[in-house]
């Protein structure tokens, strides 16, 4: 599999991404840098979290005017698998290749912590490694993961099971209380129509041996090389 | 050159009558107003140590693993493998007094610049902060700002915030301390100073433009508060986390490169300290061009752009025939590169302005031959000892436990590291909470142990137990997550220097530290003094805040304080005496601060640390935590909490009253949790080595049994330990 992982300046969990993906696939990712304009032949591209820009403006606003982001965009609309972390989704959110944006947090803090979310389906590159309705720990760090989505876009992301992940309690219950940072319906990663393409807030990259803490966070790049390598 | 100077422009640029007569002596003319600013800002107390010179000489600064002390922008030890911990703490008190977001942002960027300026990758942040009496009108205020600012310029550079301490105390009401640390990891052979050389060699300026803001912000930091205090806002400077993010990666990327002489960060008093300290450390003069600095806004005058201390700025000089790649560098990362001078041989800083010399000053005269004073200092009179009879004993202990662990002091600072990132990076192997925090080295299998700890009372009570058993508590630390303690940075917070009460303390404080530093083979390797921390003439507690770094060769021998399993024996190491003096439990439960603090018997802390990390490491514990404020009490709760499992002990092995062996604050403890059927061995070997420890009790059930004390349930503790923040932040009535 040849990944590419997109450093903006700003950028600072990229290398966090691109340990996690050698640690899986064996292959470090090539690195590109966000003024360059052409990809190359790469079967999966990683958007990882940071502070593109410092999140002035809007978090992901001015990242979204990269060089690459043309180049992105044409790859998804391809078909080439796109994940997009914290200010990775962030920026999805802003070029359109996924619906709906992220707000401050509802309690307007930054939150870092440990949370469980549902998985809400296994359909997809990313979360086949998981089973639907089961519960997994990953670590948030953000101050705008508040999703919104208009009601009738988030009926079609229901109806349409594009809704990758829900905060849940760790009994995998989808309340209130467990809604950290106030997204609608608890959302806490979504996919875009074809399914290739995930924005998520938690850090699945940050999961990935047992000194994090835990593994959750590792069959999302197991399964992304499994579903690739048959491709 | 000349401009006239009157007494008052004098006295506002906080020099005495004696220091400008020196001036005058030194430059044998009268200077103009932007020399006396250089003259102002380099020899005030912040940068020129002036009060504290003589006795920070009493530091024990080697060990054979340190590879540079105290004088450079951070303190460098050898961890092995050819590699080195680089680190430092230092204060950012007034501002952020002023100002807290701010403020304590801007602490957090200058000591990540005194870092990474020496070559290496910051890897994890700390910080030690205290505040006022919660019940006082700013507190909230300015520990939302605090932590909002630490958490805003942390995370976005990317570095995560592991730990730290905050405590709350009304001698902090009118000066709270922000003391922030950096502790980063560099390859040894890539270690970069400050030290200019090559006459002819080019001067260079990187980083953010230069504004109007901060300026004389180290005077500031160099005398007490009064009421005018709001009126200072100017003096604190702007970060830009953004920019130092990028200014990181283009500094670490020229220096893999093979471009730089010497290197320094623009921190407290800019382009002049930096300019200054390069080059009296390279025995030479600077040159600078002042119309070539790049500026924020057009008109700034060479007195400004002295003394402004604006954020995300770096001075180096480069080898010749190296500009042009250095430029590229700082361009693809949109950083302003200017050459704004260079070396000569003249010895002094000359600087030029639209072609006029305006001003020119022997560089040693503003460092090495800068004012030093031999302060009279006075030591507190002794306090009575108190025995466990003189202070009351609780009506209802459980009642009591729940006051300690859910007060002010004690209780869960989740609502404080939750809005930090503590786990960017991915190396985070002990997160907040525990008695270290540990990072890995990434890509090894070692780890850097990193703890920050004072306790002010006692250095109130007696400055040189205080001063030992800062030092000693993060050397405890260390030990009980199973990390060799290397070596300590210090942040040194302290009143009015010229009372010699406060001078008594500083002076006792160090004396104290010294002691506690030779004993443990614990050297100082760089740290930072903040005087003048008074409102109206009333100081804060003395707090010398130390940092404690500690090495774990083996990151997967790392220790934990969270029980871990049912009917482990819980093994207290170390002698308990009872001793209640100046204790916490004093303090939150009785309103008292009387008393002798806890002695601190080194012989002991050292023979006992020893015995428990090699424990650690030959994988016989199941939980360690050591014992400070709150006593047996704090620490057995702790464990229990973390691990979600009560316990069950009895206190009769130590015939003590119960509140004294509950709360005493003896030194040299841990409470170690170990699975029965390493009991006898543990026991056999404590017995040879001469070591203190005795069998309480056991793991497990739903909650903290002291037999014939207090049953008290897990529930209610957690509930009481985690509410107090949240429950004080949320509260309408303050």
């Amino acid at each position: 599999m040849k990944a590419a992982l997109i450093t903006f300046p700003g950028s600072n969990c990229d290398r966090d991404m691109a340990v996690a993906i050698k640690s899986v696939t064996g292959r470090a990712p090539i690195a590109v840098w966000h003024s360059e304009t052409t990809l190359g032949d790469v079967d999966f591209i990683a958007l990882p979290g940071g502070f593109s820009y410092g999140d002035y403006l809007r978090c992901g606003a001015i990242a979204a005017r990269s060089g690459i982001i043309p180049e992105i965009i044409r790859a998804g609309k391809r078909g080439v698998p796109i994940l997009g972390i914290c200010n990775g989704f962030q920026i999805l959110t802003e070029i359109g290749l996924l619906p709906g944006a992220l707000m401050r947090n509802a309690g307007l803090h930054f939150i870092c912590r440990d949370v469980p979310l549902r998985v809400e389906t296994s359909q997809s590159v990313f979360t086949g490694g998981y089973r639907t309705g089961s519960v997994v720990h990953m670590p948030v760090a953000h101050h705008d993961g508040n999703y919104f989505v208009d009601p009738d876009q988030q009926k079609r992301l229901d109806d349409e099971d594009r809704i990758a992940w829900r905060y849940c309690t760790k009994s995998g219950e989808v309340t209130p209380q467990a809604n950290i940072n106030g997204s609608v319906g608890n959302i806490a990663g979504v996919l875009n129509e074809s399914r290739t393409i995930l924005g998520m807030m938690p850090h699945p990259e940050r999961m990935i041996e047992s000194a994090h803490g835990g593994t959750d966070g590792r069959p999302l790049f197991e399964s992304a090389l499994s579903m690739l390598a048959t491709l | 050159m000349s401009d006239v100077i009157t007494p008052a422009i004098i006295q506002e640029h906080g020099l005495n009558e004696e220091e400008y007569a020196r001036i005058e002596r030194v430059l044998g003319r009268a200077p103009n107003l932007l020399e006396l600013g250089i003259y102002s800002v380099m020899w005030s107390e912040h940068c020129s140590y002036k009060s504290s010179r003589l006795h920070l000489k009493k530091l024990p600064t080697k060990a054979p693993w340190v590879i540079c002390g105290p004088g450079e922008n951070a303190g460098v030890v050898d961890i092995g493998d050819g590699q080195a911990a680089i680190f430092k703490m230092e204060s950012h008190n007034h501002p952020s007094f002023i100002e807290p977001y701010q403020g304590a942002a801007t602490g957090v960027g200058g000591i990540l610049r005194d870092v990474f300026t020496m070559g290496a990758r910051p890897v994890a942040n700390m910080n030690a902060l205290r505040f006022g009496a919660p019940e006082h009108l700013k507190t909230r205020h300015l520990l939302s700002g605090v932590v909002a600012g630490i958490g805003g310029y942390g995370n976005c550079v990317g570095v995560p915030t592991v730990g730290g301490e905050t405590d709350f105390h009304p001698s902090y009401n009118g000066n709270i301390l922000v003391n922030a640390m950096t502790v980063g990891v560099a390859e040894i052979d890539k270690i970069f100073y400050s030290a200019a050389a090559g006459i002819g060699n080019s001067v260079v300026y990187v980083g953010s433009r230069t504004g109007r803001d901060g300026i004389h912000g180290a005077t500031m930091a160099s005398t007490e508060f009064s009421e005018d205090t709001e009126e200072k806002r100017p003096t604190v400077q702007v970060g830009d986390p953004f920019t130092e993010k990028r200014l990181i990666e283009a500094c670490l990327e020229l220096m893999s490169t093979d471009a730089i002489i010497a290197i320094q960060d623009m921190g407290a008093a800019g382009l002049t300290s930096s300019s200054v300290e390069m080059a009296s450390k390279g025995g030479v003069g600077f040159a600078l061009d002042l119309s070539k600095v790049p500026c924020r806004e057009d008109g700034m005058q060479p007195y400004e752009m002295m003394l402004s201390e604006s954020q995300e700025r770096m001075l180096m000089v480069l080898k010749p025939g190296h500009e042009a790649e250095a430029q590229a560098i700082f361009r693809k990362w949109e950083l302003d590169f200017a050459v704004i001078g260079q070396i000569t041989d003249s010895g002094n800083l000359s600087l030029t302005f639209e072609g006029d010399l305006v001003a020119d000053i022997p560089v040693p005269s503003l460092t090495d031959d800068a004012p030093i004073y031999d302060r009279p200092h006075v030591q507190p009179s002794r306090r009575a000892p108190l025995s466990p009879d003189q202070v009351a004993r609780p009506d209802d202990y459980g009642a009591a436990l729940l006051q300690l662990m859910g007060g002010p002091n004690l209780s869960s600072r989740r609502w404080i590291w939750e809005q930090y990132d503590h786990m960017v990076m991915a190396d985070t192997i002990q997160r907040p909470g525990g008695d270290a925090a540990v990072v890995r080295v990434h890509g090894t299998q070692k780890a850097l142990a990193i703890s920050t700890d004072c306790t002010p009372r006692y250095v109130a009570a007696d400055p040189k137990e205080g001063g030992k058993q800062a030092v000693a508590e993060t050397w405890r630390n260390l030990t009980a997550v199973g990390a060799t303690p290397l070596a300590i940075t210090d942040c040194l917070n302290f009143g009015n220097p010229e009372r010699p009460q406060i001078m008594g303390q500083f002076v006792g404080a160090i004396e104290g530290m010294a002691e506690a530093c030779h004993a443990l083979d614990y050297p100082v390797v760089s740290g930072n003094v903040s005087l003048y921390n008074e409102t109206n003439g009333t100081g804060i507690l003395p707090t010398p805040a130390i940092g404690g770094v500690g090495l774990l060769k083996n990151a997967q021998r790392m220790a934990g304080l969270a029980f871990r399993r049912t009917g482990d024996r819980l093994i207290l190491i170390g002698e308990t005496k009872g001793h209640l003096g100046s204790s916490l439990y004093m303090m939150d439960c009785l309103g008292r601060e009387d008393g002798t603090p806890p002695p601190v018997d080194l012989v002991a802390e050292r023979k006992n640390g020893d015995f428990v990390r090699s424990q650690i490491e030959a994988g016989l514990l199941d939980a360690v935590h050591d014992l400070s404020s709150g006593g047996l009490a704090a620490s057995l709760c702790e464990m229990a909490l973390a691990g979600n499992m009560g316990a069950r002990i009895d206190l009769a092995p130590l015939s003590l009253p119960a509140h004294a062996a509950l709360f005493g604050e003896d030194q040299a403890r841990y409470l170690l949790a170990v699975s029965k059927d390493n009991l006898a061995e543990i026991l056999a070997l404590a017995e040879k080595a001469g070591i203190d420890a005795v069998d309480l009790g056991e793991t497990g059930g739903s909650s903290i049994h002291i037999a014939d004390v207090l049953d008290v349930p897990l529930d209610d503790l957690r509930k009481a330990h985690e509410g107090w923040m949240p429950q004080f932040m949320a509260r309408a009535d303050l």
